[in-house]
């Protein structure tokens, strides 16, 4: 049965209504929601009408849905992909054992705290991208934002309810805290600290939904993968939400280097200056947002050797990206895995036994994906005829986590001291000169049709609407 | 028996390696695994692939929703489409091939009609799904309505039938039609084909937010040359009580589909049961009219409908109530006694000035859905009004054709 109830007070496809306890347990927490919400969710944006994509069943067909809806309207719910009654676990030393409906005791706190781990960046992106929509590029760019906006609502809700049904009173605690904390909150910030940056203009929204909603789709593959089989049905749904973040992101930077390359070309220069006084972003610094967004994100996915990441493992808990599709034992114990170490002042390639890497075998899958689209970004600036090209920086650069927290790399991955680091380090980050410069050109766009300056205009509309489509209803 | 070996045209489903993000997401969903990938592309493999449609809706991009007219034989085989940038232009077929050929996908559709007309959904359409139960897995629906929409004097006895899903999610739009499974079997004793109908309500159901459907169907109990025949699958469903189950496959359409544009127009031209896509589509409209603020002027549809006689026309009362500021509503009738006859064409010409007005309008869509060999009349009727009223049918109609703006289902 996949149809979502939408008669019920929280639509759901999980037969809410046949635990009242639960039900009551929800429909207490929904109003703090709605609260948290009209606080801290997009400001000034309440009585939009926006053209959303909501869920009505999770089956392919129950995606077509678009209508005008505002935002606090919107039907926040509980889906769950349905059950397979064969499924086994596939990994750990379980591995062939029927999946489990209910925590086993041994994990329940291992479990509630990767969940609440997941959930609490859920809120913290909609807190951190709260003021964007008022300098939206396009009507077309705002409805983007604001359908990501509504997804990682959804997606709290989808870990309140585990937290709710499977935790008891741990739970439902760990539910309030999620709407308790605050990005960049000094008193009481958000869990992972890349929650905790400001989003402050388009540009970084952009990186933000490439490089950090792309660590989403890579920690909920691996959860899809768990043997606590409600928490594997919940993140394959949420997948499907994350991957139209991830097209607002790569499609966004493609936008801005089309748009960047088109002016140089119409100009005849590549001087970052003379870009910039066209009012168009230059190259080197949307080079130098993605350093700092990339290696702030891979920082993401912990410690490059961690005795949790092997626990998780071998109990089950969290598996590695696509473990299905791997030919190795699913078991991984004498198996190692190449991490990076700093030797004689070079970084060198070690090995490690793979269980205790976990973090790492993540990383390097989320780094593979990345420096896909990165290529495909690449494309626009072949296309243009225009040498620059990105690029992402060596996994050392800029790390705050793991062995390389206290080495100082430069992009290309040679160690640098201290003082050719303060030197260069303009070269490599966005400095608060290019994050004025950048929001200077942040001015909201909300005619129909009208795209800013900066950014060129999408080559296909939502729902094959046509670009000039009223995507959002200003009220 | 010397007819030439037929060459089938296939309409290849791709994606379009320039807007794709690489996010899995139609690999996943694909019920029958034609997706696959390498580290470059995702790519569709023609060999498996039915065109259901499950992956276009998940799509966040748009790039799933690319289709190649080629030669069957010919399809981009996978190897090909792994090295592609960017996709190919449709490539021109053979004219000989294509006017002897079947086109997959799509079940037995109505012939392809006389005249040219769109081959490709208005831009702003939504995407339709198809082919989501078959004939070997079809669904079954409950009848909650059937009555008779003519007058109870009228030789034609046309119904309303409204069929139920239950729970089960049956997403369609207007203009799209599904086939029916009539029980029993045929005179050389083998299960009855599908019968095909068209859709006569809007996608939210024919009660708003209800998983339901109607159709208009007329009884026939003549054939095309005017024999007696009992249809097998209109007298079905025309005598079908409330409760009754009925065997349903579907939906089908990619074509013949609305424009979601709140601004467009649209010119509707129908005859008798080919009125049910035309209800369906003013029926969305007039329920989106509370939302969409009209830009003043003209209504933004104009109806021709032709029937016999008024008594004989479906919805005749229903439709006469519409305000005349949202529809321009024509009747035309052919055998009203004591009057001469009127056919859809002679009210398109009376009406030429304003048909003329609104044709010239970009954001126009025209739909011709009746008795086969009407499009060629209306078609006539377009390009005498235009060549009065200083426009080009000869380039027009090409490029309304060409945007997904004019479409015809005749049967």
């Amino acid at each position: 049965m996949s149809a979502i109830n939408y008669s019920e007070k929280i639509p759901n496809n999980v037969n809410l209504s046949e635990d009242r306890a639960l039900q009551r347990a929800l429909e207490h927490w929904q109003p703090n929601y709605l609260k948290w919400w009209s606080e801290m969710g997009p400001t000034g944006a309440q009585a939009h009408d926006v053209y959303l994509r909501t869920a009505v069943s999770v089956d392919p067909a129950g995606w077509a849905n678009f209508d005008y809806v505002k935002m606090p309207d919107y039907r926040w719910g509980i889906f769950l992909t349905p059950t397979d009654a064969q499924r086994k676990i596939h990994f750990g030393e379980q591995k062939g054992e029927t999946v489990w409906q209910d925590v086993p005791g041994e994990h329940r706190a291992n479990l509630r705290r990767i969940i609440v781990t997941q959930g609490d960046t859920e809120p913290a992106s909609i807190e951190q991208q709260r003021q964007l929509g008022l300098t939206a590029p396009s009507l077309y760019d705002l409805r983007n934002l604001f359908q990501i906006n509504v997804e990682e609502g959804r997606h709290l809700w989808a870990m309140v309810y585990l937290l709710h049904r499977h935790f008891g009173r741990d739970g439902r605690e760990e539910a309030d805290a999620l709407l308790e904390r605050r990005s960049g909150d000094t008193n009481n910030p958000r869990i992972l600290s890349a929650f905790n940056e400001q989003t402050p203009d388009w540009l970084a929204f952009f990186m933000f939904t490439y490089f950090t909603d792309r660590d989403g789709k890579f920690q909920l593959n691996a959860l899809a993968e768990s043997g606590f089989d409600p928490l594997a049905r919940t993140t394959k749904f949420m997948l499907t939400e994350e991957a139209h973040h991830m097209f607002v992101g790569e499609s966004g930077v493609a936008r801005i280097l089309a748009r960047t390359c088109e002016v140089m070309k119409q100009l005849g220069t590549d001087d970052p200056e003379t870009v910039r006084a066209a009012r168009v972003i230059d190259l080197p610094t949307i080079q130098r947002y993605l350093n700092f967004h990339y290696s702030v994100t891979i920082d993401l996915f912990g410690a490059d050797q961690s005795s949790n990441a092997a626990m998780f493992y071998s109990a089950g808990l969290k598996g590695r990206f696509e473990e299905g599709k791997r030919d190795d034992d699913h078991a991984l114990g004498g198996a190692t895995y190449p991490i990076l170490d700093v030797a004689d002042g070079r970084i060198v390639e070690r090995e490690a036994p793979m269980l205790n890497a976990l973090n790492e075998v993540l990383r390097d899958d989320f780094i593979r994906d990345s420096v896909a689209g990165v290529g495909r970004w690449n494309k626009v600036m072949e296309k243009a005829a225009i040498p620059f090209r990105l690029q992402v920086p060596h996994k050392a650069f800029n790390r705050r986590i793991g062995t390389l927290a206290n080495v100082r790399a430069s992009p290309d991955g040679s160690v640098v001291s201290e003082t050719e680091w303060a030197a260069n380090e303009r070269r490599w980050l966005a400095t608060a000169e290019d994050r004025a410069f950048v929001a200077s050109l942040m001015v909201g766009v909300t005619e129909p049709g009208k795209y800013a300056n900066w950014i060129a205009p999408p080559p296909l509309g939502i729902n094959r609407q046509p670009l000039d489509f009223a995507y959002v209803r200003l009220n | 028996m010397n007819a030439p070996v037929p060459h089938e045209i296939l309409e290849q489903h791709l994606i379009d390696p320039e807007i794709c993000i690489r996010c899995n997401t139609c690999e996943e969903t694909c019920p029958v695994d034609a997706i696959t990938h390498d580290s470059r592309n995702y790519v569709v493999d023609a060999a498996i692939c039915n065109a259901c449609g499950a992956c276009v809706p998940p799509c966040p991009t748009g790039a799933i929703d690319n289709w190649r007219r080629v030669v069957k034989i010919e399809a981009y085989n996978l190897a090909e489409q792994l090295t592609w940038d960017s996709l190919p232009a449709q490539q021109p077929l053979p004219d000989a091939l294509v006017a002897e050929t079947s086109i997959e996908p799509g079940i037995e559709a109505a012939p392809a009609p006389l005249g040219p007309c769109s081959t490709t959904p208005p831009a702003s359409a939504n995407v339709p799904i198809v082919n989501l139960f078959t004939q070997k897995a079809p669904l079954t629906a409950t009848v909650v309505g059937n009555f008779r929409v003519t007058d109870i004097a009228a030789e034609s006895d046309t119904h309303h039938i409204v069929l139920d899903f239950g729970s089960t999610p049956f997403p369609v739009l207007e203009g799209q039609s599904i086939g029916i499974l009539p029980p029993g079997v045929d005179a050389a004793g083998r299960p009855h084909l599908a019968r095909q109908f068209s859709i006569a309500s809007p996608r939210d159901g024919e009660r708003p937010g209800y998983n339901n459907l109607a159709l208009t169907v007329k009884r026939v109990t003549v054939d095309h040359d005017g024999k007696p025949v009992r249809g097998a699958g209109s007298n079905y469903l025309c005598d079908l009580k409330k409760g009754d189950p009925v065997q349903v496959i579907g939906p089908f359409g990619t074509v013949f589909l609305m424009p979601n544009d709140p601004a467009a127009r649209l010119i509707m031209i129908c005859t008798g049961t080919g009125s049910a896509p035309m209800r369906a589509m003013t029926e969305r409209r007039r329920r989106l009219l509370g939302r969409h603020v009209s830009d003043g002027g003209d209504p933004p549809l104009m109806l021709f409908f032709g029937a016999r006689t008024q008594a004989e026309l479906p919805y005749f009362g229903p439709l006469t109530s519409l305000p005349r500021n949202f529809i321009d509503t024509n009747l035309a009738f052919s055998r009203t006694p004591g009057q001469p006859k009127r056919y859809v064409q002679d009210l398109m010409r009376d009406r030429g000035g304003d048909v003329a007005r609104v044709l010239a309008i970009e954001k126009t869509h025209v739909y011709v859905c009746g008795l086969k060999g009407m499009e060629e009349g209306v078609s006539l009727a377009f390009s005498d009004i235009c060549r009065q009223y200083g426009l080009d049918w000869s380039t027009l109609h090409p490029r309304m054709c060409e945007q997904g703006r004019y479409h015809v289902e005749t049967y």
